[in-house]
């Protein structure tokens, strides 16, 4: 397998984080806490040292030595951070106008890194996040899998495979979003899914070569940046996030992840109720998007806020995501809570914007629960993670504090106001032709 | 034939089964009831006959007659007032052919009723009437100088003529980025230039008051449905909604309305908190930015708080669920006032500006928007904190018709 990025032994990221990570162990006492993986503790402690969770119990069975700082958190609640599986915070994109099919491009080539989006997604709670270029292209890029540490470069926030290439997915897309007929752009459904089918018997091929040549550079075929990309999706090294919201669409993903063996997530599914059964066979797991309204497009105009619990009724693995900015990551939890208000039971509702995300980008085993040797994300809230009353007051990445709503700077992220806003952010404007797919903005 | 006959009695009979619903007596229990009339009522009863009220108080001791229709909530409120919204002519699917909220062939059209575009049956109707809403002022969107002409309507779903309570209720004009990013030639290209054509417009329209007003007839001009509808401006009778985001625009349309001695309703204010002695010293009032907006373009500085701040400086505002020209193709004003009660607005406040404060924006104080014996009977039913995202909206009531709450079966 030809390995596009390799690692350089500890990368700066991984330093820069261990240099931030407390050396002395924090315990967070008395506290709800909320692991997601088990039940909720009234009284809860939560140890933390080097980034990692040392300790989660009830105050009573947790032993905390003298060299513990404590923090004291009675009152608050806290939970895993938010794992967000579909994002365009730093309005990166990926592929141009120029062909449907560009799996080379990488939506870490850019993005920007300074857009205060970052900021708000903090404030927001999210500490991991899965950025994706947009929907405009059957294959419009490679996503990116962050930590909203504090960055000063986007190297900052990446996360490392155990085999140190840079954990992402590929984002694709079918429906109307690409059906644009010019430009080798398909102008049909079928046609969509005859130039995917296409590519990835390519790829299947191109993988064979270099198969059989053992290793033998005469052997080799030429590197091929698209076709290396399908062949990891092939292999299993990268999940597929699709774009899909009619309930054709979502079958027809299912049907071509089912001859190529490829992972898949399905994302938005605004008819994803329609055939919930079907997707629970497939044992695809899903994102959705809970909007305040339905339409916008013919696609969308079935969209409910019951989605996800009719999806999770069926057995479906159902995550939220904010598709910032079509929804603010501000508001994440929110969704959740939308969730629970057409049938969605708390506790899924609450795994759908952690564990269960993390499992749809494929971290589950580093994120998405306060477990033991995890990473040391999570946040604090004033109450009820799922009421409209309740503030997130601190996010934590892997045992730094990365936002803190009593900070007058932090706070203005928060809420609002002048310094807070992202001038260079394109305004949303998929309206009609002036839809314009390369600056990430999708639904 | 017979199909006929059938298909006469069906509606017959579907128009016996409405009118015998409006007509039947209801009676509503709230274990509070939010009156926006006085203090809230706890194990409240409202009292509804022929479409309007007839009794609100604690229901202890009242006794009423067993034709009543007995409704149960947890929370009653009076029906929700959307003070600025597009529902009805930005339709659900975002098509062209159901756009029907901006028109972009001239900067300035304030001609454009919206009662002629307006579709009482867009699903979207219906869709903030399960929340609650059951009075909008929707019509023509930011997006030109002027755009044309808004609408008050209760959303029975029916017709615009059956369902309108002001057929023309503000003429719709904007400044800033919204006036000035248009692909058409015709729109202003800096804000200088929206304001300067602003100003050509309304002298227009005082020439054409003028002349229309000369002693012989022969001299009066012929009717111009543009100039006529700014004459309603000028007299005070309607109002100039302004929709301004940045404090210069904002600054830009006091400026005009001083000039020119209009009554002006500022809308959108995402900067309102840079300037609130100035917004308060003009005595204007606001119809702020959905509270959830995006924070963006003209509205970067906007601020979940900015609500609280209004209310803090006294300056009358409502809420609304405003315009996007995608996503979400409307929003549901409850969800925008949940989340000002959760950013420094008192519950009380907060549904203020969905209820009463909004009425009296609207000038529809006399016959909606608080729980009032003699207005109409418009009435929300929640099983909880109406606030709270996971209440549900179980009934909506307009003018004594019963309407579903949220389903999601």
């Amino acid at each position: 397998m030809l390995s596009r990025i390799i690692s350089r032994g500890v990368s700066f990221a991984a330093l820069a984080v261990t240099l931030a990570a407390q050396e002395q162990p924090v315990a967070f006492t008395g506290a709800k806490i909320i692991p997601i993986h088990g039940a909720p503790i009234t009284n809860g402690i939560l140890l933390v040292q080097h980034g990692k969770i040392v300790a989660v119990g009830d105050a009573a069975t947790v032993r905390l030595s003298s060299e513990v700082q404590i923090i004291d958190a009675t009152g608050k609640t806290i939970m895993p951070g938010l794992v967000d599986s579909h994002s365009h915070i730093g309005g990166g994109g990926g592929g141009d106008g120029s062909s449907p099919i560009q799996p080379d491009t990488r939506v870490l080539d850019s993005i920007d890194v300074r857009s205060s989006s970052f900021q708000k997604a903090q404030a927001g709670g999210i500490t991991t996040v899965n950025v994706m270029p947009g929907s405009g292209h059957l294959i419009s890029g490679q996503t990116l899998y962050l930590k909203l540490r504090d960055g000063r470069v986007i190297d900052d926030l990446l996360i490392r495979q155990p085999d140190g290439t840079i954990a992402g997915g590929l984002k694709m897309a079918n429906g109307t979003n690409s059906q644009k007929g010019k430009n080798g752009f398909p102008g049909t459904r079928a046609k969509s899914a005859s130039l995917v089918r296409e590519q990835y018997i390519k790829a299947q091929e191109y993988q064979a070569k270099i198969d059989r040549a053992n290793g033998d550079p005469e052997k080799m075929p030429s590197r091929d940046l698209a076709l290396e990309e399908l062949a990891e999706v092939l292999a299993g090294k990268r999940i597929v996030q699709h774009h899909t919201h009619r309930h054709d669409d979502i079958i027809t993903v299912l049907r071509l992840a089912k001859e190529f063996g490829f992972k898949v997530a399905l994302h938005h599914i605004s008819d994803g109720w329609k055939v919930a059964p079907e997707i629970a066979a497939a044992g695809v797991a899903c994102s959705v998007i809970v909007i305040d309204s339905p339409g916008g497009k013919i696609e969308a105009r079935d969209a409910d806020f019951k989605t996800a619990a009719v999806l999770a009724k069926a057995g479906v693995t159902v995550g939220f995501h904010t598709d910032d900015g079509v929804t603010d990551s501000r508001l994440f939890l929110r969704s959740a809570a939308l969730g629970v208000r057409a049938g969605l039971d708390r506790e899924t509702a609450l795994a759908a914007v952690t564990i269960n995300n993390a499992k749809i980008i494929g971290l589950e085993d580093r994120v998405g629960s306060l477990e033991v040797g995890k990473d040391a994300d999570f946040i604090v809230l004033s109450g009820d993670p799922l009421s409209v009353y309740t503030q997130i007051e601190q996010t934590w990445v892997e045992g730094a504090k990365v936002f803190d709503r009593s900070d007058p700077q932090d706070h203005l992220y928060a809420v609002g106001g002048p310094g807070a806003g992202d001038p260079r952010r394109v305004y949303l404007c998929c309206f009609g032709d002036s839809f314009d797919h390369a600056q990430g903005e999708d639904l | 034939m017979k199909k006929l006959l059938l298909s006469l009695l069906a509606i017959t009979a579907a128009l016996f089964v409405r009118a015998n619903e409006a007509a039947m007596p209801l009676a509503i229990h709230g274990d509070i009831v939010y009156t926006m009339d006085g203090a809230p009522i706890k194990d409240g009863l409202v009292l509804v006959r022929d479409g309007k009220i007839t009794f609100v108080g604690p229901a202890d001791g009242r006794v009423y007659t067993a034709d009543h229709r007995v409704l149960r909530a947890a929370v009653v409120t009076p029906g929700l007032i959307d003070a600025h919204a597009t529902v009805g002519l930005s339709g659900i699917l975002n098509q062209t052919q159901d756009q029907d909220m901006l028109d972009k062939s001239a900067a300035m059209q304030p001609e454009l009723r919206a009662i002629d575009a307006y579709n009482a049956r867009d699903p979207l109707v219906a869709y903030v009437r399960s929340f609650g809403v059951t009075t909008v002022n929707t019509g023509h969107a930011p997006g030109s100088l002027i755009s044309g002409q808004t609408m008050v309507v209760k959303t029975h779903g029916r017709t615009a003529d059956e369902d309108v309570i002001k057929p023309s209720a503000m003429i719709a004009a904007s400044l800033g980025a919204n006036s000035t990013t248009s692909d058409e030639d015709k729109a202003p290209g800096t804000r200088s230039k929206a304001v300067a054509l602003l100003r050509s417009e309304l002298l227009k329209a005082q020439d054409y008051a003028r002349k229309l007003a000369l002693a012989d007839e022969t001299k009066r001009p012929s009717r111009d449905l543009r100039l006529e509808a700014l004459l309603r401006a000028l007299d005070g009778s309607q109002p100039l909604l302004v929709t301004a985001h940045r404090q210069q625009d904002i600054l830009s349309a006091i400026r005009i309305a001083q000039e020119f001695k209009l009554a002006i309703i500022l809308d959108g204010c995402a900067d309102a908190h840079l300037v609130l002695a100035e917004i308060k010293a003009s005595g204007f009032p606001v119809i702020l930015h959905p509270t959830m907006a995006r924070s963006s373009g003209d509205q970067e500085n906007l601020s979940v708080e900015t609500a609280a701040q209004l209310r803090a400086a006294g300056i009358p505002f409502a809420l609304q669920s405003g315009f996007e020209s995608y996503v979400p193709k409307t929003r549901v004003v409850l969800f925008e006032a949940g989340l000002a009660a959760a950013h420094g607005l008192s519950f009380t406040e907060a549904l203020a500006t969905i209820t009463t404060d909004a009425a009296q924006l609207l000038r529809i104080a006399d016959r909606t928007g608080s729980l009032t014996v003699g207005k109409d009977a418009d009435l929300a039913l929640y099983d909880g904190d109406p606030f709270e995202y996971t209440t549900h909206c179980t009934q909506t009531i307009i003018d004594g018709t019963l309407f579903p709450g949220e389903s999601y079966e």
